[in-house]
């Protein structure tokens, strides 16, 4: 049965596996394990990356596309939840419409920048993704009257998601719309994930893995090279629409900051390395310590700069806003020493 | 023993077709600027839009050419270009604050060679660093296109960072030399000084660049190293050490281009160099990549576009030049002048 679900994928490490079982009890069990506004938001928050990732995953890892796009479906499928339940009322059914519409709207794009540049050589997709992309944000940003412009969206999600809705008490835990939330965000992920697990072990995928290793000897048993990365491309951007959607649904609110915003863009590219391309559980240890270190690391990092404050240079180095300078130098060593990721690690050191 | 198999080669003139076909992206520009005129009406507006179409499109290119030739010669793509226009920006500009009593008086002379000094000190500095970039962050992954991607998007975050460290986080405002203030007026259009410098310059270099590419001994080497490197290598000739040459010069190039750039917007941002990448890119691959007098065209492309649209729709100018790449990929898909490999 276990077998089934994970479509035959085994972690293939012991430390691997406890790993992956104490984050998922951590998930599952969150709002009774650490109760408590700000760790629920980091577990709500967790589930959603590793859905992204994992997403961004089949494109990198498993077929080998760098693409810069990747936050542009994200915010596509939040500002679709955003603009559903704005225009529609707080309905569930807006809020399916906007996810769906979103999921469309992406995969759709996704398909004409696939055409475009994937037609011709795979280099061109890094460049025209990061050339649409920005200008969607610059786009998003500009017209106000619908996307709230750099102030983004709030809007009203449905009640029984809310705190303010109250069901009684299991465990000793209050559970309210909140909680009902997260384990809306918590399934949905985790089915996602499933169901991304599924496609890299699917015929299909082994296909893609065989474009990455060596794309002139699969076009030339047969397989339409093109038509191939164009899929995983739409299948990876509808995806990440649909984490983009729980995220919006989940924070009630949606701006290009949080959204469309290159940074986004980065943490996602480090999350894939440092859990290991190509192997999609990677992607639940990356986006795990990355989300955790963003939240606990910044404090530590102000802490640091103030015990250098009488030092020249080192304050500014450490200052809480130079966080992606040490995010920088890590994904850079990161490519260099450990391709492979804590995955791959783990798996060779078995 | 068998014959040898009848061959009778023919020498045929190209076909009006296909040299119109080979002339078609050297039209584009004067067609451009034809329709631009055709569309806004007024004489004097189109004179100012075509000016500041062509200044913006020389100073792009300028950022660009660099970029192709690194491609074209080592089919590396460096996305942490974008760190050396940032880098020759804030450098030229502290340089010029700090000659802030040459750039203050009217005079030309010291205007000039405050200006000369401050694109010095940017392209050394520039240039300095993109030697130390291809030691450090491109070497280690030449032949792998998707870790050199990854690797010089994290080079490129580490040094805007820096420029954070060290000029702080705020953007710096600053004006130029009292001379290149102003504008002049030439039938009935304002043209701003400092605009007709940018488009000499431009000029300038490109020139030099294709003397260089076509003429000297050096300029052959990288021209048969864009096509065949292989070949060049087997002939004896260390195409690596003409690499860098050419990564160093294309970095400087880029530092040159932010200090003109900074310039012209009289503001600079540690992440100018990451929104003006997004404009290489789209001039390097409609232009196709490793050619430069593609990128040439295609960055006056954009910038008359850019311009002429913005005048028009304002709102258009957004997309305006995803749309020309959109275009001119649906009608060349290799970019305007692909260049023919020989492997």
């Amino acid at each position: 049965m276990t077998m089934h679900l994970l479509s035959g994928d085994r972690p293939r490490s012991v430390v691997l596996t406890v790993l992956l079982l104490a984050i998922l009890a951590a998930l599952a069990l969150a709002p009774f394990l650490f109760p408590g506004v700000r760790s629920l938001e980091t577990a709500a928050r967790i589930c959603i990356f590793i859905v992204l990732v994992a997403s961004y995953d089949l494109l990198l890892g498993y077929t080998g596309i760098v693409s810069f796009a990747h936050t542009m479906f994200f915010g596509i499928g939040a500002y679709g939840v955003a603009l559903g339940l704005t225009h529609m009322g707080s309905t569930p059914g807006a809020m399916l419409a906007g996810t769906l519409l979103g999921a469309l709207a992406a995969a759709v794009l996704a398909l004409a920048i696939g055409l475009f540049s994937l037609r011709v050589r795979a280099i061109f997709f890094a460049m025209i993704t990061l050339a649409v992309a920005s200008a969607v944000a610059v786009l998003v940003s500009q017209f106000s009257a619908l996307t709230g412009g750099e102030d983004g969206l709030n809007y009203k999600i449905p009640r029984a998601l809310t705190p303010a809705f109250r069901l009684g008490e299991v465990a000793g835990l209050k559970i309210t719309g909140k909680v009902l939330n997260y384990y809306l965000v918590f399934f949905v992920s985790l089915a996602l994930f499933l169901l991304l697990l599924r496609v890299v072990n699917s015929p299909f995928g082994r296909v893609l893995e065989a474009i990455r290793e060596n794309e002139f000897r699969a076009e030339a048993i047969g397989y339409k090279v093109v038509w191939y990365r164009t899929i995983a491309t739409c299948l990876s951007a509808a995806v990440a629409a649909l984490a983009g959607s729980l995220f919006a649904i989940w924070l009630r609110y949606v701006g290009p900051d949080t959204t469309l915003s290159f940074e986004i863009m980065l943490d996602i590219l480090l999350m894939v390395v440092i859990g290991g391309m190509g192997t999609m559980y990677g992607a639940v240890i990356g986006a795990t310590i990355f989300v955790l270190a963003q939240n606990y690391l910044q404090a530590l990092m102000g802490v640091a700069a103030d015990a250098t404050a009488s030092l020249p240079l080192l304050p500014q180095l450490f200052d809480p806003d130079r966080w992606l300078l040490w995010l920088g130098l890590l994904f850079v060593l990161s490519v260099y020493f450990f391709p492979t990721g804590i995955v791959g690690r783990l798996r060779a050191g078995r | 023993m068998a014959a040898a198999p009848e061959h009778r080669p023919t020498f045929a003139a190209l076909s009006l077709g296909d040299r119109l076909a080979r002339a078609a992206p050297f039209v584009l520009i004067p067609a451009l600027v034809v329709l631009g005129y055709a569309t806004i009406g007024s004489t004097s507006s189109w004179l100012t839009l075509t000016v500041s179409g062509l200044a913006m499109g020389m100073m792009i290119f300028i950022m660009a050419s660099g970029l192709t030739l690194v491609f074209g010669l080592m089919d590396v793509i460096n996305f942490g270009h974008g760190a050396f226009i940032s880098v020759g920006a804030f450098v030229g500009v502290s340089v010029l604050i700090a000659l802030g009593g040459w750039t203050g008086t009217p005079s030309l002379m010291l205007n000039i060679a405050a200006v000369l000094l401050a694109a010095l000190a940017a392209t050394t500095v520039t240039g300095a660093l993109g030697w130390g970039f291809e030691r450090v962050i491109v070497r280690p992954v030449y032949g792998a296109h998707l870790k050199q991607i990854l690797v010089t998007v994290g080079g490129l975050i580490v040094i805007e960072q820096l420029i954070h460290v060290i000029w702080g986080p705020d953007e710096i405002f600053l004006t130029r030399p009292e001379t290149l203030k102003g504008a002049i007026t030439f039938a009935g259009a304002a043209m701003e000084k400092y605009r007709l410098l940018a488009v000499a310059v431009g000029l300038v270099l490109f020139v030099a660049m294709r003397l260089i590419l076509t003429r000297t001994k050096i300029g052959l080497i990288v021209r048969a190293g864009v096509q065949n490197g292989e070949m060049v290598e087997a002939l004896g000739y260390r195409l690596r050490l003409v690499f860098i040459g050419v990564f160093v010069a294309g970095s400087a190039l880029a530092g040159l281009g932010g200090v003109m750039w900074g310039l012209y917007q009289e503001v600079i941002t540690a992440g100018m160099g990451e929104e003006m990448m997004i404009l290489v890119f789209i001039v390097v691959i409609i232009g196709g990549l490793g050619s430069v007098e593609g990128a040439f065209i295609g960055a006056l492309l954009v910038g008359l576009l850019q311009n002429y649209v913005a005048f028009l729709e304002p709102k258009l100018a957004l997309v305006s030049n995803i749309g020309l790449m959109t275009a001119i990929l649906m009608w060349r898909p290799q970019g305007m002048l692909p260049v023919v490999k020989a492997k």
